[in-house]
């Protein structure tokens, strides 16, 4: 394994209210590796962000990013990284090529050299053509790629992006999406994503955590995450049904089947052979006096991964 | 060194913003040439009363609107950051390596420039309504002066507000309950001598007394330069103190993040 460019250990940050954002987050991301942070909403994914970025300091925990602790050096953590937050930091009463030119004097650089690297950031998102407009007339997603290339202005080892595609159409996320690989590919910067779209983080991460009320409760790569659930997910949809403990009872009479959640009508389980599990299961509910009305088999997915650890759908959690 | 050279880049950038909104131009230039001719030409035969020493009310009163100007400049400042907060513009500066003090002192001096451009501008227009002064270059720079030590504090305590407050609203209604009393219980409009007791008494402990007096004597053919100094003393004097609870201000926005 590469040397580590994030650490995070036991980070605990409460807010007032008694609001436990992180409760003992830990992880660890590899150097030149895209880690996601997978979570709902209010899962804690912008807090870590904060701790890691030196905005905000946890109540205990150690962080360390590129090798440099958050707390104690943070100056110089906010010189080896580069930070794009959930909500965009674009000054929109300056033109893009004036909020990168700022951004990069704060970074120290300054003359031919600040000029041809903001005009090669613009050039590489695309946004030459606006540069010299006040970026309170660029769509979302001009904003928000001028908002990645303001992170990237003092080539940074390691890059955050909290949420970078919540809010934009396909087109434009996709492009981002292509970016982001690219970033750290041939960049060989490391990149923490934070996002809540299962499918991002499936593409874009190496290895992901998924994050539920301020813990890490799984972390590997996307695939190792879906191969530890054995088998097919298989989703019923009842029409009528004698509860939810009576119809998690009628299947635990069915050998093949195993992780069983009941939630009103709909009925998750997963079985090492989806197609010939189904008929045993359809026979055993309505024997019991349920109803089928639809079945779904599907090879396992992160939302699955997700119900396994936290016992809720992803869905459910991120509209909680 | 690199807190100057930041201050000098946020002052630039909003100067910059400024600048690209033809609504503020032509507010900020509109809005003092009407008090001056208004106010000017209301109150013009209050001179007439025993108690004025000047040559004309327009000469009395140009000196006490570039400070009421001032006063509100700093008075209103805070209202920028509370924006800057909730575009997250703020945010993006704390994550990078920005200067803590350049972003607040970014904002004064920016203020500072345009006030004495304000200031300068209704001394022209004083001028051409009949306002004369005997103090000459001193005093004018000495007005100067006045005008920005008013607005400093008052800019450092508005941004201190907005930043504890964080709500536009708010900070609105804070100011204008602060702002226009404290203007109306100092010699603004009106000789000291004029003005009831217990106004006089008041504005013994009212900052923009201090800066209205200092600057009209400075302007005088015989000025008070003990009365000077004090008071611009005093004047620095509040400006540190603010700066002072701005910077914790600061501090307690950081930790709320
Ligand atoms: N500045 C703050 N002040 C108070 N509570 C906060 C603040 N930031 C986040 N929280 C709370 O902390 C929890 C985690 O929030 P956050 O990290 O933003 O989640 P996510 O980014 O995963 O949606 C939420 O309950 C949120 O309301
Ligand atoms: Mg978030």
């Amino acid at each position: 394994m590469k040397e580590l460019a994030i650490e995070a250990r036991d980070l605990v940050k409460t807010y007032p209210g008694n609001v436990r954002a992180l409760d003992e987050l830990s992880f660890a991301v590899a150097g030149g590796t895209i880690f996601g942070l997978l979570g709902p909403n209010g899962a804690g994914k912008s807090t870590t962000v904060k701790v890691l970025n030196t905005l905000t300091r946890p109540d205990s925990g150690v962080a360390r990013v590129g090798g440099l602790d958050v707390i104690r050096q943070p100056d110089a953590v906010r010189h080896a990284i580069g930070s794009v937050a959930q909500r965009s930091g674009v000054d929109v009463n300056a033109s893009g090529r004036e909020n990168l030119t700022l951004q990069g004097r704060f970074h120290g650089l300054g003359g031919a050299e600040l000029k041809t690297r903001v005009a090669s950031l613009l050039d590489r998102f695309l946004l030459t053509p606006a540069a010299d407009r006040e970026a309170r007339t660029y769509s979302g997603g001009m904003q928000r790629k001028l908002d990645v290339a303001m992170g990237l202005i003092h080539r940074p080892r390691v890059l955050f992006l909290d949420e970078p595609t919540t809010g934009l159409d396909p087109e434009a996320r996709s492009d981002l999406w292509k970016e982001i690989t690219r970033l750290a590919h041939d960049d060989g910067i490391t990149v923490l994503l934070t996002t809540h779209y299962l499918e991002e983080a499936d593409r874009l991460a190496h290895r992901l955590a998924i994050v539920d009320r301020g813990r890490v409760v799984a972390e590997g790569t996307p695939d190792a995450l879906k191969g530890e659930l054995s088998g097919d997910a298989v989703q019923i949809e009842l029409s009528e049904t004698p509860g939810d403990s009576a119809v998690a009872a009628l299947l635990s009479s069915v050998r093949t089947v195993h992780d069983v959640t009941v939630t009103g009508s709909t009925v998750r389980a997963r079985a090492d052979h989806g197609g010939s599990a189904v008929p045993a299961m359809i026979t055993a509910l309505e024997a019991g006096g349920a109803r089928v009305s639809s079945v779904r088999v599907t090879r396992p997915s992160l939302d699955d991964v997700y119900l396994r650890h936290t016992g809720r759908t992803f869905n459910e959690a991120d509209q909680a | 060194m690199t807190a100057l050279m930041h201050t000098w880049f946020m002052t630039v950038r909003h100067l910059r913003a400024l600048m690209r909104q033809p609504w503020w131009i032509a507010i900020s230039l509109v809005q003092p040439i009407t008090y001056l001719l208004l106010y000017g030409q209301v109150f013009s035969r209050i001179v007439e009363l025993p108690g004025f020493h000047a040559p004309n009310y327009v000469t009395y009163v140009t000196p006490g609107i570039v400070i009421m100007m001032a006063l509100f400049g700093g008075g209103w400042n805070g209202m920028g950051i509370i924006a800057e907060i909730d575009r997250g513009v703020m945010d993006r500066f704390l994550v990078a390596p920005v200067s803590r003090a350049a972003i607040i002192a970014g904002r004064l001096v920016q203020m500072s420039i345009i006030t004495v451009v304000q200031a300068a501008m209704m001394l022209g227009l004083g001028w051409v309504l009949g306002a004369r002064f005997e103090g000459g270059f001193t005093g004018l720079a000495v007005l100067m002066l006045c005008a920005v030590l008013v607005a400093l504090p008052f800019g450092a305590l508005s941004n201190a507000m907005a930043l504890v407050i964080r709500r536009q609203e708010s900070v609105i209604g804070a100011s204008n309950f602060i702002l226009l009393p404290m203007t109306f219980l100092s010699p603004v409009f009106m000789a000291p001598t004029l003005m009831p007791r217990w106004v006089q008494r008041v504005s013994l402990v009212n900052p923009v007394a201090w800066s209205v007096e200092t600057a009209r004597s400075a302007l005088s053919a015989h000025a008070d330069w003990r009365l000077i100094g004090t008071r611009l003393v005093w004047l620095a004097a509040l400006g540190l103190a603010s700066a002072w609870l701005a910077a914790r201000a600061f501090r307690s926005y950081q930790k709320s993040i």
